[in-house]
């Protein structure tokens, strides 16, 4: 018998009950994503992304169908699982080492030698070595959000959950953490969902990009990105690249004409 | 056609004054106003002196109208009468007074903090208690504090007791506002966070929601503070042996202007000291938590 997928959606819905009434944020959703993958979900404003991450962390429980990650229902947080939020959100009194290993402090309430050790690897594998000591307001908002990924990582969690990490960046910083996201990973792979509303960036990074239409979200179509994992900055001038992005520009515009 | 070029000049002479000299050419109209305007714009660089000017100008003004118009001093006393009751009164005697309004100011303030943040961070966590106390103390802080200090001294009798919770009832209400107000702005991913790790809820307060109060609570003690020397005196208006409001009382009854007067420069730096000593604590525990300079 083949391994149950990663993270599994079977006819997953969300309905939330807000005082204006009910809103369905996702409707019948199912897909699955493998171990190591690296999903890109892509999908106009709204359309509960950032709710189908939620529900896989564990935060919030679907209203119908399921949510299974590595074969068992998700029915609480999991810790395997790390989180990049779309903004950086460290704490501002805290340096760069202290904010990394948050985690561990939050949780046990000490930090080992170890985890310090442990940051300060992560720290030059974003590429901050010797900022450790400095505090986030020193650094500009890529390097916050490169610490922000170092403190998902912190855990060493099997599942990344990204959502529109860098979609406050500029589109030049945006291509460079992205590939430096792929690097990070070449040596120790993890399964990756990962949130953006770039086409471009979903077909530079991702080994298959879910789209998904406006409320309720559902899922329109999944398609492979037709690359290898070794991808850098001359990827982006590939035919594939470019086809696949403009694709995926068509399928959200035809859906948000529709 | 003269005022671009006194900009330009002056601007230039601003930054690097030796280089703009031989640069420029001299201006041809009027070198001394160029030095005139620079002056102003150092002047107007350095806002302490600025203070310093309005204030001492005020006070010259005060002093001569009053010299100038025969102004009795019951009605408006000339500062230099007012300084003057400093030496008559004496150093020991100010210094009981203060010493009392400021013990009485301190003690309430730290009850109202002790009192306040704890309060807030059980509203924040009990649901019900937010929903129960909230609207009791709105009516507390309603109510006129002047108005109920007479009971609570009859209550409480007399000593530094009535005066403390006077002054703490005067404080507290903005404290624990903006706590609740601070704990509740964290930013939800942190929150997210938290609740992903399955951290203790306790952490979340210490490490996540206090932490981001900061600002707001430092906000509100800089309000609270200056309270604070406002309920001391109030409380010594109604009983009290000792204190600078006492004081500023007894001097009104026997008609010494200059003194009462005295009594309430001393008032205002105390409160002024307070609001400044509050601010280096900000500064010296909670450097990032002031606003950014740049």
């Amino acid at each position: 018998m083949a391994p149950p997928p990663a993270i599994r959606f079977d006819r997953t819905g969300q309905v939330f009950s807000a005082r204006s009434g009910r809103v369905e944020a996702l409707r019948d959703v199912g897909f699955e994503v493998r171990q190591h993958e690296f999903l890109a979900i892509l999908g106009p404003s709204g359309c509960g992304k950032s709710t189908l991450l939620r529900m896989i962390a564990g935060l919030l429980k679907p209203t119908s169908g399921s949510v299974e990650v590595y074969g068992k229902t998700v029915t609480g947080p999991r810790e395997d699982i790390g989180i990049v939020f779309q903004k950086p959100t460290l704490l501002p009194w805290a340096t760069v080492e202290e904010n990394v290993t948050f985690p561990r402090r939050h949780k046990t309430g000490r930090v080992s030698r170890a985890d310090r050790a442990r940051a300060q690897e992560l720290l030059d594998m974003v590429g901050l070595e010797g900022f450790g000591k400095r505090l986030p307001d020193e650094l500009s908002g890529g390097m916050q959000q490169r610490v922000g990924i170092a403190r998902a990582l912190l855990m060493d969690p099997e599942i990344l959950l990204m959502d529109e990490p860098f979609s406050a960046l500029d589109a030049l910083t945006r291509e460079v953490m992205g590939l430096d996201l792929l690097k990070m990973f070449a040596d120790k792979p993890k399964t990756v969902v990962f949130i953006t509303h770039s086409v471009t960036e979903a077909a530079l990074l991702a080994d298959r990009v879910l789209v998904m239409t406006g409320r309720p979200g559902t899922v329109l179509t999944e398609i492979p990105v037709p690359l290898d994992r070794h991808r850098g900055p001359e990827t982006l001038k590939e035919p594939a690249v470019n086809d696949l992005a403009s694709h995926l520009r068509d399928l959200l515009i035809g859906k948000r004409a529709a | 056609m003269t005022s671009p070029r006194i900009c330009a000049t002056s601007s230039s002479a601003s930054g690097q004054p030796d280089m703009a000299q031989e640069s420029w050419p001299a201006p041809a109209v009027t070198p001394y106003r160029d030095a005139i305007a620079a002056a102003l714009r150092r002047a107007g660089q350095m806002p302490g002196l600025a203070t310093l000017l309005t204030l001492a100008g005020t006070v010259a003004f005060w002093e001569i109208s009053v010299r100038l118009f025969a102004v009795p001093s019951y009605l408006l006393p000339a500062p230099s009468a007012i300084l003057g009751t400093f030496g008559v009164i004496g150093w020991d005697r100010w210094a009981t007074h203060v010493i009392a309004t400021l013990r009485v100011a301190l003690m309430g303030f730290g009850l109202s903090i002790l009192i306040a943040i704890p309060l807030a961070v059980l509203m924040m966590r009990v649901q019900i208690l937010s929903r129960t106390l909230y609207p009791l103390l709105v009516v507390i802080q309603s109510t006129p504090v002047v108005a109920i200090a007479p009971i609570i001294i009859v209550v409480l009798g007399a000593g530094d007791a009535p005066r403390i919770v006077i002054t703490t009832l005067i404080t507290f209400f903005p404290l624990v506002v903006a706590t609740a107000t601070g704990l509740a702005a964290t930013p939800p991913e942190l929150i997210e966070l938290s609740r992903s790790l399955r951290a203790p809820g306790f952490r979340e307060m210490t490490q996540i929601r206090l932490p981001f109060a900061v600002p707001y609570i430092f906000s509100a003690l800089k309000i609270s503070i200056t309270l604070a020397v406002i309920g001391a005196v109030v409380a010594e208006f109604c009983a009290a042996e000792a204190g600078v409001g006492y004081f500023i009382q007894v001097s009104t009854s026997l008609f010494k202007l200059p003194q009462a007067w005295g009594g309430l420069l001393v008032l205002a730096a105390m409160s002024l000291a307070l609001f400044q000593a509050v601010i280096l604590v900000q500064r010296l525990l909670f450097p990032w938590s002031l606003p950014k300079s740049r």
